[in-house]
């Protein structure tokens, strides 16, 4: 399945959120996510499902303003 | 000045963007005294990029206020205060809705919207403002306890452009806290803001992309405090002539 992290797609064999994001090296703690623009919380990757050219955002703590 | 209720005693909070290096940041936040650091939220690369950066201001032990930086919509706001509440584990959040992409002026209507739906999900929103009245009370009855309206463009470093509103401001809303956010260059612009009685000035370009960060953090800080002080004591009125400060009475004959 093909899904789109931070803009660049990825092909993923996991279709649950968790697991499909420690599959492609996203494992710092510290990350938010959201999936087609819409906040997914911590607690909720281990349910949250994926679907083929499913949107992924994970942002980290940076600088700012 | 108490913030949601918490008792913060620097009058500056200080951006944590465009340093020349973490170890120049770490030292400026030091430098400036300020409790509040305000941060963001980017992508983050396969690996992690963000923890360091994560590590890095949990050991400066200051209070993080996430922003909403680069959101053009209400929505885009809310995703990402709701985004940053999960990483940085506050309900503070800077709310910034940009308006336009050349001066990053504030769209005053998202904000509001933003405003309204943050705090009523518990969000202790500081909405970047501008110094708008009607816009501040709409932003106080959407539950915002603090405002921070600009005192220049983002990152333009041009100080108070409008002295005249701000003091306004400050007169319209005696009991809130009032926070200048964005546009100060310079320590005397810094100064200026609080002697208006201002209760806090934010900004981040001004020292980071000073010569010497640490040394102009110092520098804010200093100026900050100045200008409180100033506030508090109640300046002297200025008058149109001059007025002889040393006694008339007395004065010898001696022409």
């Amino acid at each position: 399945m093909k899904i789109v992290v931070n803009a660049v797609t990825h092909e993923v064999t996991s279709e649950i959120l968790s697991t499909a994001l420690t599959e492609l090296g996203f494992t710092s703690p510290a990350v938010a996510t959201a999936l087609n623009g819409s906040f997914v919380p911590r607690e909720a990757r281990n349910t949250t499902m994926l679907r083929d050219g499913d949107r992924v955002e994970v942002l980290a703590p940076m600088q700012g303003g | 000045m108490q913030l949601y209720g918490t008792e913060i005693g620097s009058p500056l909070l200080l951006g944590t963007a465009q340093y020349p290096s973490p170890a120049v940041l770490t030292k400026a936040i030091e430098a400036s005294g300020a409790e509040i650091i305000t941060v963001s939220l980017r992508r983050e690369s396969a690996g992690g990029s963000g923890m360091g950066f994560f590590e890095i201001l949990q050991e400066t032990g200051c209070r993080t206020l996430p922003n909403t930086a680069g959101c053009h919509t209400a929505q885009e706001a809310i995703t990402t205060a709701h985004m940053a509440r999960d990483v940085f584990e506050t309900d503070w959040i800077k709310l910034e809705v940009i308006g336009h992409s050349d001066t990053l002026q504030p769209d005053v209507f998202g904000l509001v919207e933003a405003a309204r739906v943050l705090s009523a999900d518990g969000f202790k929103v500081f909405p970047y403002t501008t110094d708008d009245l009607v816009v501040g009370e709409k932003l106080i009855d959407a539950g915002c306890e603090v405002l921070m309206p600009w005192g220049a463009p983002i990152g333009s470093g041009q100080g108070l452009r409008a002295p005249e509103a701000l003091k306004a401001m400050r007169g319209h809303f005696p009991d809130i806290p009032l926070i200048i956010d964005a546009g100060i260059g310079r320590p005397s612009d810094a100064a200026q803001a609080t002697e208006l009685g201002f209760d806090a000035v934010l900004l981040n370009t001004a020292v980071a992309t000073a010569g010497d960060p640490v040394q102009m953090a110092r520098a804010m800080a200093l100026a900050v405090q100045a200008g409180r002080a100033g506030f508090l004591a109640t300046p002297m009125e200025r008058c149109d002539m001059a007025v002889p400060s040393t006694p008339i009475l007395g004065l010898a004959e001696l022409a």
